[in-house]
């Protein structure tokens, strides 16, 4: 593994790996805030025929050209959908999916025309579809890192602006922000991303390296700097990991595998995460449950004292089982952990009888309070 | 500076000819609106009457087919920085990652200015802010943990440091507990004496004329305005509402004035 590190073909994959997740994670973020996640996958998409287009008019496989002709298309298609939101019925995720299926299918039949007139083989631009990390060179890092750069340039210089306008743009609106400019501008920078993820990951899965990273990131932070930062950490390292699983084990692809590592911690993000996590929400529901069930006990204690006029009537575990239809006994092992309730046993052939404690009427008297207590 | 034309300069909001349609239907119909400084004006009205449409409006989110927005004399565009805006609570995603603090803050982000950041002074102010509203200790919540009445309020305390002499309030008190209401209503008072005015989009009828001093009538046209007490009459409330208001014949609800 250790060899592999000095790999001349892995460093650059690994390096490429870093500035594309920096870039789709931070952007991405913005993306997945504004409930544009689909957008990217559209983005992607659509930047298919742009890369043949580029292949046309350059009449060759120079980077710069089918990078450009990507990011054009683009953000032709971003423009599509805001137009076919704008101007007709159909709702954003029905534009999207119109979009996202055009461009692609143009994409496909340039593709194609490319492939012909270039001679068999000699283009290459169905690397395009799902990536091919080997294929990047060193010389394509420094533009890559460059269009890195100038996006989160951007992103740091109009950081409040794209925070308002992700979190609230009518009011944003009403503090006089050109709402629709900024909205263009993330747009585009979301596209830069994926363009730059188009030689390693391909267009379609591109859409993940947008997505997940973010929500990842959102189940382990409530700030929005915090998050950002994750979700470029988490996409540059899926990016590395998948690079060197893909370096030791042969003729498995690159992209993919950066993905595969990215959709698994993202899976237990979304399954551990402390707060947030499917874990944590089950466990919070379960201590509600258990919450009520245990106040549900000492009232049914407290209203059977008061039936016998003694305060401190002691009623029978099987009496309760009754009354609540259900067994007490994990219940009442919880309130007398916490001293809520106390045992008493009148005789050794009766069962066992139960009481509340001073705590425990206060407990009772007290909603909300007390009786979680039980169950930190 | 040489002195400018003004149109109407001694009232805080004169609109003239609103008309707003979204599509074929109109949402705002002719709409005429004069506002005196110092009041706390009440927009009322039935489902769809186009309260929220009429604030928007006046704001410029909303393109309006026709008419004009002047506050204090000069056209809207030229006074926003003299307006402040609590829009409803359900218009954004309160699972948003961010804090009390920072989307209280977010009211200063138009006199920043570009490229700015805010800093020690603007915290400082946003805490003020939340101090008024009675909010201090919920500084560094998660957004998404406040109740109702809590998130009403920290939009209120957003509006605040935008330190407005105009507000524009959405249906501030709609959905919130009894406490956090009580402490939207003392702001909204203060701000009042303070010679500040208020246009908010009120649900409840019941208590327009305990809490208002300055009332708009509207169903998509306009059908009343002025002092409550000359607006809240039998004829107006019918007017807006047809026949179908229970209200209407409770006891107590006797013409106060006498309407035109």
């Amino acid at each position: 593994m250790l060899a592999l590190l000095g790999d001349y073909t892995l460093q650059t994959v690994a390096l490429g790996a870093i500035i594309l997740g920096v870039a789709s994670g931070a952007l991405g973020s913005f993306a997945v805030l504004r409930r544009q996640s689909l957008l990217g996958d559209a983005l992607s998409h659509a930047a298919l025929p742009g890369v043949a287009l580029g292949f046309l008019i350059a009449g060759g496989r120079a980077l710069p050209a089918l990078l450009a002709g990507a990011l054009a298309t683009g953000v032709a298609a971003a423009l599509t959908i805001t137009l076919l939101q704008r101007r007709s019925r159909l709702k954003s995720d029905a534009a999207i999916g119109i979009a996202l299926s055009v461009y692609f299918a143009v994409g496909v039949v340039l593709l194609s025309v490319v492939q012909r007139s270039a001679g068999a083989g000699q283009a290459g631009l169905e690397t395009f579809l799902f990536g091919q990390a080997a294929a990047i060179l060193r010389s394509d890092l420094g533009l890559m890192a460059g269009v890195a750069t100038a996006a989160l340039v951007l992103l740091v210089a109009l950081w409040k602006e794209f925070e308002l306008t992700s979190f609230d743009p009518v009011f944003a609106a009403s503090l006089g922000l050109p709402v629709a400019l900024l909205d263009a501008v993330m747009t585009a920078m979301i596209a830069l991303a994926v363009v730059l993820g188009l030689q390693m990951v391909g267009v379609v899965l591109m859409s993940a390296m947008i997505v997940a990273p973010a929500v990842a990131a959102r189940q382990w932070t409530n700030r929005l700097g915090l998050m950002v930062l994750l979700a470029a950490v988490f996409a540059a390292l899926s990016g590395v990991l998948g690079a060197l699983a893909s370096a030791s084990a042969r003729g498995l692809a690159t992209g993919p595998l950066i993905v595969l590592t990215l959709t698994v911690w993202t899976a237990i993000s979304l399954t551990f995460a402390p707060n947030r996590g499917f874990v944590a929400a089950a466990r919070r529901r379960r201590r509600v449950r258990h919450a009520l069930r245990d106040r549900q006990v000492l009232a049914l204690l407290d209203e059977l004292a008061e039936r016998h006029d003694d305060p401190n009537y002691a009623s029978e575990q099987g009496l309760l089982d009754g009354y609540l239809g259900v067994k007490s006994g994990a219940a009442l092992r919880a309130l007398h952990e916490a001293g809520l309730v106390e045992q008493v046993r009148h005789r050794p052939e009766e069962g066992v009888h139960w009481r509340l404690t001073d705590a425990g009427r206060e407990a009772l008297a007290e909603p909300g309070h007390g009786v979680e207590a039980a169950h930190p | 500076m040489t002195p400018e034309h003004l149109h109407e300069p001694d009232l805080a909001i004169h609109v003239e000819d609103l008309t707003v349609s979204y599509g074929a239907k109109p949402a705002l119909w002719d709409v005429d609106l004069d506002v005196p400084p110092g009041v706390m004006a009440a927009i009322v009205g039935p489902n769809g009457a186009g309260k929220s449409t009429l604030l928007k409006a006046i704001l410029g989110l909303i393109r309006p087919t026709a008419g004009h927005v002047y506050l204090k004399g000069k056209p809207y565009r030229e006074q926003r920085r003299k307006v402040g805006y609590v829009p409803q609570r359900s218009s954004v995603d309160w699972d948003f990652p961010t804090r009390v603090i920072d989307v209280v803050t977010m009211g200063l982000y138009g006199n920043l200015g570009w490229l700015r950041r805010p800093g020690k002074r603007e915290r400082a102010q946003a805490e003020a802010a939340l101090e008024q509203v009675g909010m201090a200790e919920y500084r560094d919540r998660q957004i998404a943990q406040l109740s109702g009445g809590q998130q009403q309020r920290t939009f209120l305390a957003r509006a605040l440091v935008q330190d407005a002499d105009v507000l524009f309030l959405d249906e501030p008190m709609a959905g919130v507990d009894a406490r956090s209401e009580a402490a939207i209503l003392e702001v909204m008072r203060d701000l009042r004496s303070n010679g500040k005015t208020l246009l908010v989009v009120h649900h409840d009828l019941q208590t327009v004329r305990t809490t208002f001093d300055w009332m708009v009538l509207l169903n998509v046209r306009m059908i009343a305005q002025g002092p409550v007490d000359e607006v809240y009459t039998r004829e107006n409330l019918h007017a807006a509402y047809g026949g179908n208001v229970a209200l209407l014949d409770a006891p107590g609800v006797e013409p106060v004035g006498n309407g035109s």
